[in-house]
């Protein structure tokens, strides 16, 4: 076996004699951990699972009851190669499914726009009126499975769309379960699909909060990405303090319509990355799940206990994974899942291990679902909830990181919050300097990571990407499809719908009725978002660079 | 040479809204000493070449990971051309497999940097193509 380290001898493990161990969040690790340690932290919270402020986990028995979600990443070409696709991860035991959407969808750009040319389907489904989900979701029962949204700068509109399918085929929407990521300020930190400036783009997250707590109550309309800020250059503890700060900002907005906190903090989802240091995630897990309870329960006094509980997707870890020696991604993702396991997430997505380069084939979706399985049928954690609870180290570092999460909000707050932040580009800045500082401990080895700056094998081939074909014909096809639609369905029902909906958005209103009836009337992606960049203008991006900030 | 900074124009385009990569490449390029504009998100292949001539650019240098590499790079070569932008420097960063890179250095991208390229490699790059 060719195991053998590098020849060069400065690439074998690094001796840590006398020289401090810090973790990213910047917290130095002890050799040994005493009860005396976690005595100093803080104490241990004496809370069990499912008891405020959620600790250990926000249900009594978590996987005991029922074992994680697993929810893997899909979506490409159009609608009817995304059902197949999700047929096949349904027959093969997936739980949960998360549609990818194409860049065009995302951005608010209908197939047949010059802005699409060349990203049809390149990433995600194609989706421009209620017809894609038509044929997306045939066959597949929405009660049995639920579906999460992958959008954000489109939200509201594919949010409408999907509401609108469901009832179309006779689901009670005050029954309809479901996610949508709608967290665009997130967007405006990393990922990029932002379309309407900072004021608006909250105010249409505000709005469909409102509209599901009426309507579709059991529907989760925001699920709040600390992901995407870990993957564009945050420390693990600001990856949760940030997500806070955001879910924040959309709890203000909500509680602005007159919303009571109980009636919509529970459908809040999250989102967390999961890879990087093992203890140092479980303790974030930990200490998020505590510091969120104390948030909604504490400062906003919400009464019912549910609505401070920590549901989260953990999942991906992208970052994490190298295009070299791709093999290694394999271990990779499953020590991940085994992180966001012993976390308590409730649902998983795991990055496969061809996912730093191309989009998975079906072989590498089906290793990251028998990952997870693994897990559950094998490796027995789903025998007992927060197996490390009780652990010296891991009370410590519960304590220690939720210390370190409340110091990233307040840098939040100290900077005009995470609104004004962002709209001035100063949280961009700060995170673009975290992931440069990243990469340059990446180049020098003072970051190792493995089959990239240390145990390189000189017999390793190259790097190399190989892309998920871009299938020419199914543009075409799409693009066909959607000027089908806007021949054959009602034009005058479609242009009173767009006036009402920007009659709707110049007086302030909740744009999601109107959004509903668009939808039905078979309006596109691209006709909606037009009539609100009419109301709302479009976000010019700040591009200041950190540390040139003023 | 003279003390004159190299400029450089780095700039994302099409949809990708993956900017992780181009920011850590201005930033290395800042380190490096050179005079580096950033466009942002979502610029058409008309908007950069006219941003290029604009700020009179020595080098231009697109991020794109969404595989659209080709499409966006034919367009902004005819583009680039037609601003009389043919001398500059044109480099491309991104997930572009193996069979790619050709086709961008005949479409006159010196500079061709895959996933996993170190960002010195850009800088020294750019420091011995650059007259």
């Amino acid at each position: 076996m060719s195991t053998a380290p590098g020849k060069d001898k400065k690439a074998g493990a690094p001796a840590r004699g006398g020289r401090p161990v810090v973790n990213e969040s910047g917290i130095e690790i002890k050799p040994v951990y005493s009860a005396e340690d976690v005595i100093a932290s803080g104490g241990i919270d004496p809370s069990l699972p499912g008891e405020a402020p959620f600790t250990r986990g926000i249900h009594p028995l978590m996987y005991r009851q029922r074992p994680w979600t697993m929810r893997q990443y899909t979506g490409f070409a159009n609608a009817a190669d995304t059902n197949a696709r999700f047929k096949y991860l349904i027959a093969n035991g997936q739980t949960g499914l998360n549609v990818a959407f194409d860049l065009a969808t995302q951005c608010g750009f209908d197939s047949d726009a010059p802005e699409a040319a060349g990203e049809v389907g390149r990433v995600g489904m194609a989706v421009d009126s209620l017809h894609d989900f038509e044929i997306a979701f045939d066959g597949i029962d929405l009660d049995a499975i639920t579906v999460s949204l992958t959008v954000n700068g489109t939200a509201a509109i594919l949010i409408a769309m999907y509401l609108a399918m469901a009832e179309k085929r006779g689901y009670d929407l005050k029954d309809l379960r479901g996610t949508a990521q709608n967290d665009i300020l997130k967007e405006f930190i990393g990922r990029g699909t932002w379309i309407f400036p900072v004021d608006p783009s909250v105010k249409l997250v505000a709005d469909t909060i409102e509209y599901c707590a009426e309507v579709a109550p059991k529907y989760s309309p925001v699920s709040v990405c600390g992901y995407h800020i870990r993957e564009s250059g945050a420390t693990p503890a600001e990856e949760m303090g940030y997500a806070f700060a955001i879910a924040k900002a959309y709890t203000d907005a909500a509680l602005a319509r007159g919303l009571d906190i109980d009636a919509f903090a529970g459908r809040l989802s999250f989102n967390f990355n999961i890879f990087g240091n093992l203890f140092e995630q479980v303790a974030k897990f930990r200490a998020g799940r505590r510091r969120w309870g104390k948030i909604i329960l504490e400062d906003y006094g919400a009464k019912n206990p549910a609505s401070g509980w920590l549901r989260m997707i953990a999942g991906g870890g992208g970052f994490g994974l190298t295009i070299e020696q791709p093999e290694n991604n394999i271990m990779r993702g499953a020590y991940y899942a085994l992180i966001a396991a012993l976390g308590g997430a409730q649902t998983m997505a795991l990055c496969c291990y061809d996912e730093a380069y191309t989009i998975p084939t079906p072989k590498a979706q089906r290793i990251s679902l028998r990952t997870m399985q693994l897990l559950i049928e094998e490796i027995g954690l789903t025998d007992t909830v927060d197996p490390l609870g009780g652990s010296h180290y891991v009370e410590t570092l519960t304590n220690q990181m939720e210390d370190k999460i409340v110091e990233a909000m307040a840098w939040v707050d100290a900077h005009g919050g995470i609104v004004r932040a962002v709209s001035d580009g100063l949280i961009q800045a700060k995170v673009s300097e975290y992931a440069y500082q990243r990469q340059c401990a990446l180049e020098s080895g003072a970051l190792r990571k493995v089959g990239v700056n240390c145990y390189v094998d000189s017999e390793d081939d190259k790097p190399n990407v190989e892309l998920h074909p871009y299938d020419e014909m199914g543009a075409l096809e799409q693009i066909e499809s959607v000027r089908r639609v806007k021949a054959e369905r009602d034009n005058d029902a479609v242009d009173r719908a767009l006036a009402a909906l920007r009659a709707e958005a110049s007086a302030g209103r909740n744009v999601m009725p109107a959004l509903m009836e668009a939808v039905k009337a078979y309006a596109t992606v691209g006709e909606m978002t037009r009539a609100l960049i009419d109301v709302y203008g479009r976000f010019r991006e700040p591009t200041r660079l950190w540390p040139m900030v003023a | 040479m003279s003390a004159r900074k190299i400029k450089v124009l780095l700039a994302k385009p099409g949809l990708d809204g993956h900017d992780v990569g181009a920011k850590v490449v201005a930033q290395a390029l800042i380190h490096a000493g050179f005079d580096v504009t950033y466009t942002g998100l979502r610029q058409t292949p008309e908007d950069i070449a006219q941003a290029a001539r604009a700020s009179g650019a020595d080098v231009i240098g697109l991020s794109i990971l969404s595989g659209a590499h080709l499409p966006l790079c034919r367009r902004l070569r005819d583009l680039l051309i037609e601003h009389g932008l043919h001398d500059r420097l044109w480099i491309v960063g991104g997930n572009i497999p193996e069979a790619d890179r050709m086709v961008l250095r005949q479409l006159g991208y010196r500079g061709v940097f895959p996933t996993a390229s170190r960002t010195e490699e850009i800088v020294s790059f750019i420091k011995e193509n650059v007259q």
